[in-house]
């Protein structure tokens, strides 16, 4: 039975004859009951239609409508199939009886409903169901809940506007009172109905939710009304900005804030009330599935002198051969079955610079992940895996870690310090004497102008930062290893042979004489994230 | 002893130029004999203005008296400002833009001379150390001794060297000036 009250009547009546479903009429009577949804549209129709016909029989005591009365008495003592009743003047709403004859004639006859386009009829059955599952299945997601989300044509609100005004008028006259609130929504009524049909069509304990890391999109186009909104654009433009990437300025966003601001009036001067019927339901599009992201951690070691950090290409030609990026991504991207990544680390080292020590804390954002569950057994063989595809880098340390983690991680590229080792190259020679004043130095602090080899893309600018210690160690007259403790962002190169005189204090200026660096090395990155994880 | 061992050290270690930037001349400017630059252009398409080792200025004998980036009454080299990434605000030069002017002393005599830009492109920053130490630019022309720095327009960074000289070219411009003109 349904739940529907002696004050629905009007409201189901003018719908009727609008030409809404039955389930869109629950909607504008606000019943929140899923299993009425639920139930096979037919069936909806018809309590619809016998709860309308007991009002029929009430009408019959009432004077001023004895014509119809006689009309409906017919109609109802008659034991005839419905189909071959006298069909009415389906144009003519305001007579109650004339739009029960109206359902009573074309019972079976599928018309698109006005409000829906088609969405709570033929759209959201087990037909659509068992083809949600096979999309789902066919592209082979590990998961245990799922969120369904819908998209909609925009011109719905637009036909929900105009049959909410509709029935609106109707009500007020009649001393009643609706709140377009309370209202059901199409989305919600279509989750209602197809959130256990896909659930028991997936079987295996999979259920259907309202939030989930896995997302079921459903699309639904309806071109043949796509222009039901242009006439929101005129009379209301400032909602509606072109913008380069959207194709379409009528966005669901936009048009539902223009419904809110445009007046009753002038809705109704531009746009049909109840709205026109359409020729065609609306067109499914193909299922999308999207895993939300996974985010994984660890440290890298970087053994080669001529592998960049990310792929180096210039006007798309590859101008070195892989990268850490890369390296890492490519067995991991395997292990969860991801379609994409995002790397990032804390700072980056340049391609002729080894990374040594504990390594590097990086984080890699796997997109849209298959796979999203790995063991800790199962992430240790993904990190041997990766140290033993190639001996340019190592990681360790390679684990599960949130969204939020991604943030610690930057953190340390801007406040922790890194260690280094260079070999430095002198053009005076040098006695071991010359350079043991190096490891007294404290907290010396540079000023560096924007290095030359990164000006093109970086703005000009002055920098501050701080070499806190030092230690030289002697190889010959024009050799020595210097290692530097130094603050984050600090240009080792330029502090060395002077960057033209842009870094200053350097060293050519300390030891007197022309400098160079012919080897750097990262030794420590002294950050104490992610967590370490013991061998 | 020394001196062969610091040359040798010279010889063995490639220089950050030779690293990183590719040496272009532009020889007799403004028809000035021996007026020669010397643009290191880097890997990333950024130019450092410096003077030859064949300039006047740079020749036995001179002292700087001074350095002078106002090179109009309207205008100063100091004055330019760039900002962000896409270096807004700098001013644009062309090939024979001056960038500063360099008085110097030879044998009592005081001279001028220019420096030009050589190339087209936005001048980044003009070398504020040579203001401080004007000997700079004799001690070390190709370094700390810069002029200025430019970046040249993005789809001119190949053809903007069109109109240089590499350096075998350039040496063969020299080689000829000391040959004894032909009767």
């Amino acid at each position: 039975m349904l739940p529907l009250k002696e004050k629905d009547k009007p409201i189901i009546q003018k719908l009727l004859a609008a030409g809404c479903c039955a389930r869109c009429i629950l909607r504008f009577c606000c019943v929140n009951l899923p299993s009425a949804y639920r139930q096979p549209l037919q069936v909806t129709l018809t309590e619809i239609q016998d709860f309308i016909l007991g009002a029929e029989d009430e009408k019959v005591q009432d004077p001023a409508t004895a014509v119809s009365t006689e009309e409906n008495n017919s109609q109802n003592a008659a034991e005839d199939p419905p189909s071959k009743r006298v069909k009415l003047d389906p144009a003519d709403p305001s007579d109650g009886s004339a739009a029960a004859a109206v359902i009573r004639s074309n019972p079976g006859e599928s018309q698109v409903c006005v409000a829906c386009l088609g969405i709570l009829q033929e759209l959201c059955g087990t037909q659509q169901a068992v083809k949600i599952a096979e999309t789902v299945k066919a592209q082979n997601y590990e998961f245990d809940s799922l969120v369904l989300s819908i998209s909609l044509p925009a011109q719905l609100c637009v036909r929900e506007h105009s049959c909410w005004l509709h029935v609106k008028k109707e009500v007020r006259e009649k001393g009643l009172a609706l709140d377009k609130d309370d209202v059901i929504q199409v989305k919600e009524a279509f989750k209602w109905i197809m959130q256990s049909l896909v659930a028991k069509e997936l079987g295996g304990g999979v259920a259907v939710v309202s939030k989930s890391g896995f997302e079921v999109g459903v699309e639904f186009t309806h071109p043949e009304t796509d222009s039901d909104c242009h006439f929101l654009a005129k009379v209301c433009p400032d909602c509606f900005k072109p913008t380069k990437n959207k194709q379409s300025v009528f966005t669901r966003m936009a048009v539902v804030k223009a419904l809110e601001k445009i007046s009753d009036d002038k809705f109704l001067k531009q746009y049909p009330c109840p709205p026109a019927r359409p020729a065609s339901s609306c067109v499914p599009q193909d299922v999308q599935c999207l895993h939300v992201s996974v985010f994984i951690a660890g440290r890298y070691n970087k053994f080669c002198r001529s592998l960049p950090q990310t792929p180096w290409l210039i006007d798309g030609e590859r101008r070195m051969e892989s990268s850490v990026e890369e390296l890492i991504a490519a067995p991991v991207l395997t292990a969860f079955r991801a379609d994409g990544f995002n790397f990032s680390s804390s700072g980056r080292e340049d391609v002729d610079v080894r990374t040594l020590g504990n390594g590097r804390p990086f984080a890699m954002e796997l997109q849209n992940p298959h796979k999203s569950r790995l063991s800790k057994l199962q992430m240790k063989e993904l990190q041997e895996t990766i140290n033993k595809s190639s001996d340019k880098i190592r990681v360790r340390d390679l684990q599960i870690v949130t969204r939020e983690a991604m943030g610690r991680m930057k953190e340390g590229e801007e406040e922790k310090t890194k260690s280094y080792t260079a070999l430095v190259w002198t053009l005076k020679p040098i006695q071991k004497e010359d350079i043991s004043f190096i490891d007294d130095i404290k907290d010396l602090t540079l000023d560096q102008k924007t290095p030359l080899r990164v000006l093109h893309r970086r703005a000009l600018a002055v920098r501050q930062r701080v070499i806190h210690t030092m230690n030289a160690r002697y190889v010959d007259a024009h050799h020595f290893y210097l290692a530097l403790k130094t603050q984050a962002g600090t240009y080792i190169k330029e502090f060395v042979h002077g960057d033209f005189g842009r870094t200053k204090p350097n060293l050519c200026e300390l030891l007197k004489t022309d400098t160079d660096i012919l080897e750097l090395d990262v030794e420590s990155v002294d950050v104490d994230w992610p967590p370490a994880i013991p061998e | 002893m020394d001196c062969e061992t610091q040359k040798d050290a010279e010889l063995e270690a490639p220089s950050i130029i030779d690293r990183y930037y590719t040496r272009w001349y532009r020889t007799d400017l403004k028809g000035q004999l021996c007026e020669d630059h010397c643009i290191l252009q880097h890997s990333n398409r950024l130019c450092v203005v410096t003077l030859a080792e064949t300039h006047p200025v740079l020749q036995n004998g001179r002292t700087i008296k001074s350095i002078d980036y106002q090179i109009s009454n309207g205008c100063s080299r100091l004055n330019n400002k760039v900002s962000g990434k896409s270096k807004r605000g700098g001013q644009f030069l062309t090939d024979f833009a001056p960038l500063c002017r360099i008085t110097f002393i030879f044998y009592c005599f005081c001279n001028l001379k220019a420096a030009f830009s050589c190339i087209r492109g936005r001048l980044l920053e003009v070398n504020e150390n040579i203001l401080e130490r004007p000997n700079l630019l004799l001690e070390k022309p190709s370094t700390e001794g810069y002029i200025a720095v430019i970046l040249p327009k993005f789809e001119e960074s190949k053809s903007v060297t069109e109109n240089l000289l590499s350096r075998k070219e350039f040496e063969i411009v020299v080689s000829k000036r000391d040959q004894p003109q032909a009767s």
